[in-house]
């Protein structure tokens, strides 16, 4: 009962996790690095992006549960905030440019050359400079998710109707953002990126960095999506989550919970679409397509709503089977198939992969006892909403 | 409208005039009704008589059309929300047990526990051991310490109605508002309930909504009986029952 905070929060299963990511974080680059090409360990360059990108998903979908599992939030249109920390790290990447674009303009990027932009717009402004790129990364997300937060739930917006304008609010951003006067390279996005922090974004040393920073970015979220889940403020969200008027009448602020729940996440999401551009490559308006946001809850679902490890196993296994489903003879099935993993997420393991899991332990230490029935936060009815 | 100002500020709740309509419908009917502080008070009436609506426009779920609500004689209710009201010192048990079935029965009473309500504060929040030996006071209470660990949604219908009681005292609330309580429950519990709100009453003021005569005869209080949305009568239950409109309300002409 009295154990440190920082060990109670560390169950079994998240201590497995997190350890398992920082192992990732050490091994994976150390494979690519210094294990010769000819050794069976060796990881190949073209694995290190691929699986980086992974563990952005994994943190998206992270921020996603951390709502959705634990506030009852379903949003629809967290792509809003991955493609924004997204395009806040393309625009630092697009300045590092400089005259070695095609237009070989020392401040104005390609595409505002071939506009005939004459000067660099306001907004701009500043990210040349890497610590400002950080800090646009946390702040614009963050600024978005507080205003959409504060109105939708000051005005009791909840369940499918905060779902509908979540996803008009990512439909908006995309249009805007296929607009070649919005300033952002139009439907082409961002990209050709040639350093980062003075470093060539295709050395292999900048990918290993870059996919041990992932691994840490989600080592990082996860801690901090757990110490939220366990500490008080994280059980007043499933209280909300369960019966709001019931914390409303015991005098709890609903709004306030949601509103700084909604804003954790948006950043969390961020930091995923920061670090996924430079891995990728590009930042286009496509990450802002509404059928990209539903998609990243499916992953949660798939993982186990409401289990936090579940939410990032999710987001890599679905992103996985996702990578070597498109690429061969079954590439154009990829959608049936995942619109039938989820469907036989929903109908048969509603706890996902990880709840599910769970539960079967549960019953093997202890086969006479009722299942672990809302031991998991989430129980059967919630999934199915 | 004729009540005087001394009423006013004795009078822990004071409602006057409260008028509610949806569509047209007249829920709540010019209702008038003051309870003094460390009362307890049962209202009874027909389904449709206003009982529950009078509860959502004192703990601010309804904003009345018309009329005046005051809590301790200068706070006007009708200009707060749900948050502020509770935060006052109003708690409400709903007619349908509401727990929060995720949690045990040790949690759902911490996050009913008189406290910072602030988001940001909560993250760094760490019980304290005055709070953990109240908490272990009102398990004594509402009689579940053995379910301490349990979850809440595994309760039987009767224990979640203590438990939701216990996090209502948990509140510390001066006024209690309780819709209700011996719905769906057996004999022995009815009677146990009946004796649960009657400790309650000795340090707080009691509003019971109920349906079951015997359990309003077992509280042997005094008695408002509404009917269509305002008050019909108002005395012991002897006197009430005795009253010839409360009757033809009751049994029909």
């Amino acid at each position: 009962m009295k154990r440190p905070f920082i060990l109670g929060m560390l169950d079994g299963r998240a201590g497995i996790f997190l350890a398992v990511v920082l192992g990732v974080a050490v091994l994976v680059p150390i494979l690519n690095l210094a294990v010769p090409p000819t050794s069976p360990f060796h990881v190949p360059d073209h694995q290190l992006p691929l699986w980086g990108k992974y563990l952005c998903y994994a943190l998206l979908a992270l921020s996603i549960d951390l709502i959705w599992g634990y506030a009852g939030i379903l949003s629809l249109g967290h792509g809003a905030f991955f493609a924004l920390g997204g395009y806040v790290m393309g625009m630092y990447l697009m300045r590092q440019i400089g005259t070695r674009g095609v237009y070989a303009h020392p401040v104005l990027p390609d595409f505002m050359v071939f506009l005939n932009w004459p000067e660099l717009p306001v907004y701009w402004y500043g990210f040349n400079w890497f610590a400002y790129a950080l800090l646009m990364i946390f702040l614009v997300p963050g600024a978005l998710a507080f205003v959409f937060g504060w109105f939708a739930f000051r005005s009791r917006v909840t369940g499918v109707y905060f779902s509908i304008i979540s996803q008009a609010m990512v439909f908006a951003l995309m249009l805007a953002f296929f607009r070649n006067n919005f300033g952002f390279g139009g439907n082409n996005g961002l990209t050709d990126f040639k350093d980062i922090l003075g470093f060539n974004v295709q050395a292999p040393t900048t990918r290993a960095v870059l996919f041990a920073s992932s691994a840490l970015a989600l080592a990082v979220g996860f801690l901090i999506c757990q110490w939220l889940v366990k500490s008080k403020f994280g059980k007043v969200l499933i209280s909300i989550r369960d019966a709001e008027s019931r914390a409303r009448f015991l005098g709890y602020r609903v709004e306030n919970y949601k509103l700084l729940a909604f804003v954790i996440s948006a950043c969390l999401a961020a930091v995923a679409g920061a670090l996924y551009v430079p891995q990728v490559g590009i930042i286009n308006p496509s990450e802002f397509a509404p059928a990209n946001s539903i998609e990243y809850v499916i992953w949660v679902a798939v993982g186990g709503r409401g289990t936090l490890v579940g939410a990032a196993l999710g987001g890599v296994v679905v992103n996985f089977a996702k990578t070597h489903f498109t690429t061969g003879a079954l590439a154009p099935y990829w959608l049936f198939a995942l619109g039938g993993l989820f469907i036989f997420v929903t109908l048969f393991m509603p706890k996902g992969i990880v709840g599910t899991l769970s539960d079967f332990f549960a019953w093997a230490r202890h086969p006479k006892r009722e299942s672990s029935n809302g031991a998991e936060p989430v129980g059967q009815r919630q999934a199915a909403e | 409208m004729s009540e005087t100002p001394a009423q006013l500020t004795s009078a822990l709740l004071y409602l006057d005039g409260v008028t509610v309509s949806f569509d047209g419908f007249r829920a709540l009917n010019e209702l008038s009704l003051v309870v003094e502080p460390g009362e307890m008070r049962a209202i009874i009436g027909p389904n449709g008589a206003g009982k529950t609506t009078m509860m959502d426009v004192v703990t601010g779920k309804t904003r009345p059309d018309k009329g005046e609500v005051f809590f301790e004689g200068h706070v006007d209710l009708t200009t707060l929300d749900e948050a502020e009201i509770a935060n006052l010192g109003i708690g409400r048990k709903f007619q349908k047990p509401t727990v929060f079935e995720h949690h045990t029965v040790l949690d759902n009473l911490r996050l009913a526990l008189a406290g910072d309500r602030r988001a940001g504060f909560n993250i760094f929040w760490r019980e304290s051991d005055e709070e953990r030996s109240r908490i272990e006071s009102i398990l004594k209470i509402v009689r579940l310490g053995d379910h301490s660990n349990r979850l809440a949604g595994g309760l039987s219908h009767g224990q979640k109605q203590w438990l939701e009681i216990g996090m209502l005292l948990a509140q510390e609330p001066k006024l209690l508002l309780v819709d209700e309580p011996a719905a769906g429950m057996t004999d022995a519990e009815t009677h146990q309930t009946a004796e649960l709100l009657r400790e309650i009453n000795r340090e707080r003021t009691v509003i019971v909504v109920e349906h079951d005569m015997t359990f309003v005869r077992e509280l042997g209080v005094r008695v408002t009986v509404l009917h269509e949305g305002s008050v019909l009568a108002e005395g012991s239950l002897d006197q009430v029952s005795a009253d010839e409109r409360v009757i033809e309300v009751y049994l029909g002409r």
